[in-house]
């Protein structure tokens, strides 16, 4: 039931004599620079499949007269950068991590290395400029939950803070006090760490906290609030939060606790690499 | 004796809804049960009081009613999808649009499977299911096969789609890339496939004609394999009857191989054979001249159909997939740009002698485009999937690049232009509300592609070479964050670009609504009966 054939030309080639819904359809032949091009990328694709690794067999493929294989590509590009690097590698090894800068060549190695491993593993949480975030400490400044000398920075890194893997990851836990306080006390108690953070606060409410710091908060935060290094208990006294210093993540805090947990990296990563971040950290601008 | 039979089976399934829903482990899986629910138990109703009726006379001539249905629904789903893929473009420019307040059910993850779903799955799906409809019934002279088959085939695929895109937003996806939907969503899809496999071969086989056109082949190769590609990809158990959730019966490097034999032939036979079935009736049709080469078109056919399936390894270069895969991947892929070019050269040199319409008729110059957009990205394709390029280019916006301009320029722009044809005939119109219109949906279309592909090609290189650069002493220069800033005035553009597409495909509704309601009415002689 064709329709009106579409309009042809006087100078139209043949059609195959077909029409469907009035569409027809003209018997030219294969474009000949399609065909050459269609056999050519055939011929190329036999001669690279010989040449590569390609075809399965029963056991495993053919593997390329060329012997190529990209795996191999890639370790032999570390094995090069490896064997360039080895030297110095050993050397920021066994030198002391205080020592390091006093080495020209040591502190271009580490601060370059340190900054690859910090952008690889570290910047998704504290950010590829180290400023941190909620949660994840800023390590561009000179506030420490854990230390900053270089020592004590390569130990963090090392085994981490809270983590299930290593049984040297840095530990303490605050407890909830939600569970152990009165609600009024709790609210007395965060107008007192507003006051000596040296924000507007109740001041009669304070003043009750004062003592329910002092009975409950002061063996890991001290009695003056500066914290504890050696139980990364922070210092309450500065304008510098992990969590937040406003009335709401004080209570936060305070009611539910925090746990924040660092992964180590001894186990992933080489002692040079570890090395070299915990100096490139402690260069950042805040190390002691 | 049937209605009764179906009425069975809607208590069945209504009553069965209602007792998953009550026991659903999750709450996207208790929406779908309820979903369900609602629509078997109001065609349940709707069947009780048709019961019983006179049945209307065994209707004749063309089934037109379900193509007018698709088509439609290919115009909304298109919309959607544009307005979603535009959002999350400006999510990714600023990602404060990622509301607080709409977090777990609008942010970038939940709606990036929409936006590709949307536009993939309900506009291209609802495109090439309108079309075959419309071109097999024409090209066989033969009435769909089925009787309301067709419909069931419509409206399920349409209850897919909702079923998949609430799914997303809940959070129910097996997270494999275009098969997002969860177990039950893919049995719903498979019924409804092979219904819509049965209407298309019954109507082939009867057809009046000798031969089976050109235009055939490529739709029921595409109907075939993706039904195969569907079932294989989506095998997996169910956690729990009760629930979303299920587990992938491949795992490991064996899962992702199936994922983008699966994804990569979804844009062979989804994305290219289907839509050159549009292309091989649609071009000739509006250009009224006949298709340029027979032969070409036997043998680019089967070449494409031979050559696709074993691409999809090109997806996964350098990564614990087999060297020789790869490879494998990489040859057949480089040998595919002929075939695929195939289609261009049919399609472009179909229009010699009628060159000078590209002139006055701008659903030929769509058409056009469309084939220049095709034969682009199927010369980018193979070259993208050489593996010293792909080092280069993979996981890059320059993917995102690719994918667009094949996306938007060639499935786009063909199905612009195959709507601006269909819409008057489907109504019985003599021509369409405005062709200035027209003019206007192709020149913000064509530039907001020109955006989009520009962009990303600039910053999927540049984020490439940051990404690998390495100093001397073999550390790596720039972290991923590094990367984000310089990209933000590109991303900024591309999703100028997304906007430019999205006015166009608006404009486009306008004029084909306006065409239905004022245009002129074609004088009574009825349509082309199929005896």
């Amino acid at each position: 039931m064709s329709k009106k054939p579409v309009k042809k030309q006087h100078e139209d080639p043949e059609t195959t004599g077909h029409s469907w819904d009035g569409i027809e359809e003209f018997n030219n032949p294969l474009p000949r620079w399609w065909l050459w091009t269609f056999y050519a990328t055939i011929i190329w694709g036999i001669a690279y499949t010989i040449a590569y690794p390609a075809w399965p067999l029963v056991n495993k493929a053919t593997q390329g007269v060329l012997g190529y294989s990209t795996r191999e590509e890639v370790a032999k590009d570390i094995a090069s950068f490896n064997e360039a690097n080895a030297e110095i590698r050993a050397k920021l090894v066994s030198t002391d991590l205080t020592e390091v800068e006093n080495d020209a060549d040591l502190t271009r190695f580490a601060t370059a290395g340190g900054a690859a491993v910090f952008r690889t593993w570290c910047a998704q949480c504290h950010g590829s400029g180290a400023a941190g975030a909620v949660g994840y400490p800023n390590l561009l400044d000179d506030d420490w939950l854990w230390g900053g000398d270089i020592e004590a920075i390569y130990e963090t890194v090392a085994h981490g803070i809270r983590n299930e893997d290593y049984d040297d990851a840095r530990y303490s836990e605050m407890p909830k006090f939600g569970e152990i306080l009165e609600n009024e006390e709790i609210e007395q108690v965060v107008e007192y760490v507003l006051s000596i953070s040296g924000q507007e606060h109740d001041a009669t409410l304070a003043s009750s906290g004062a003592v329910v710091y002092e009975d409950n908060c002061s063996a890991c935060h001290a009695e003056d609030g500066t914290g504890d290094r050696s139980q990364g208990a922070p210092n309450l006294t500065d304008a510098i939060w992990l969590y937040g210093g406003d009335r709401e993540s004080l209570t936060d805090t305070v009611v539910n606790a925090r746990y924040g947990v660092m992964p180590g990296w001894s186990n992933r990563l080489s002692e040079a690499d570890i090395r070299a971040v915990s100096f490139y950290v402690h260069n950042l601008g805040g190390g002691e | 004796m049937w209605d009764y039979l179906k009425l069975i089976v809607l208590a069945l399934v209504t009553v069965l809804a209602a007792i998953a829903a009550n026991y659903a482990r999750d709450f996207a899986y208790q929406v779908h049960a309820i979903l369900v629910m609602l629509v078997a138990g109001g065609l349940f109703l709707w069947s009780v009081r048709k019961t019983g009726d006179p049945k209307p006379p065994t209707p004749t001539g063309y089934m037109d009613g379900v193509i007018r249905a698709g088509a439609i629904a290919t115009v909304f789903w298109g919309v959607v999808g544009f307005l979603v893929g535009t959002f999350i473009a400006f999510q990714l420019a600023f990602p404060v649009l990622n509301f607080d307040w709409a977090q777990g059910y609008a942010n970038f993850g939940r709606l990036r499977p929409l936006h590709t779903s949307a536009v993939i799955f309900a506009f291209g799906g609802n495109a090439l299911i309108c079309t075959s409809f419309y071109v097999v019934q024409r090209t066989s002279a033969a009435r769909l096969w089925g009787g309301n088959l067709a419909w069931f085939v419509f409206w399920g695929y349409n209850l897919f789609i909702v079923l998949a895109a609430t799914g997303y937003l809940l959070g129910a996806t097996q997270s494999k890339e275009y098969a997002e939907p969860e177990w039950y969503v893919d049995i719903w899809l498979t019924i409804v496939w092979v219904a819509y496999l049965v209407v298309y071969l019954g109507t082939i086989m009867n057809r009046k004609e000798k031969h089976i056109y050109v235009a055939n082949w490529f739709y029921l190769g595409f109907i075939v394999t993706v039904a195969m590609l569907h079932i294989v990809n989506n095998l997996s158990l169910p956690v729990s009857i009760f629930g979303s959730r299920s587990v992938q019966l491949f795992a490991g490097v064996q899962d992702a191989m199936t994922q983008w034999w699966y994804g990569h032939n979804a844009v062979g036979f989804f994305l290219t054979a289907g839509f050159l079935g549009m292309m091989y009736y649609f071009v000739p049709k509006q250009a009224e001249r006949p298709v340029y080469s027979y032969k070409l078109s036997i043998i680019h056919f089967w070449a494409l159909i031979f050559l696709y399936i074993w691409a999809g390894p090109h997806h996964l270069h350098y990564t614990a997939l087999p060297e020789w895969a790869s490879t494998l991947g990489m040859v057949f892929s480089v040998i595919l740009w002929m075939p695929s070019w195939g289609g261009m050269i049919n399609g472009l040199m179909t229009l010699q002698g009628a060159w000078d319409k590209l002139r006055t008729d701008p659903i030929i110059r769509m058409m056009v485009v469309s084939i220049g957009f095709y034969g682009m990205s199927t010369f980018e394709g193979p070259m993208m999937s050489i593996k010293a390029v792909n080092s280069l280019s993979h996981y890059t916006d320059w993917t995102i690049g690719h994918v667009h301009s094949g996306a938007l320029g060639w499935n786009g722009m063909i199905t612009f232009g195959a709507l601006y044809y269909l819409f008057p005939k489907l109504w019985n119109k003599t021509g369409l509300y405005s062709l200035k219109l027209v003019n206007w949906h192709f020149w913000l279309a064509t530039i907001g592609i020109v955006l989009y592909a520009a962009s990303m090609w600039v910053t999927g290189i540049m984020e490439g070479l940051m990404w690998r650069e390495v100093d001397a002493q073999g550390f790596l220069v720039n972290a991923f964050a590094d990367t984000l800033g310089p990209k933000f005035p590109m991303l900024v553009v591309r999703g100028l670009g997304g906007v430019l597409f999205l006015v166009g495909s608006l404009i486009m509704a306008y004029n084909l609504w306006m065409t239905v309601a004022k245009g002129e009415p074609k004088p009574a002689a009825a349509m082309a009966p199929a005896e």
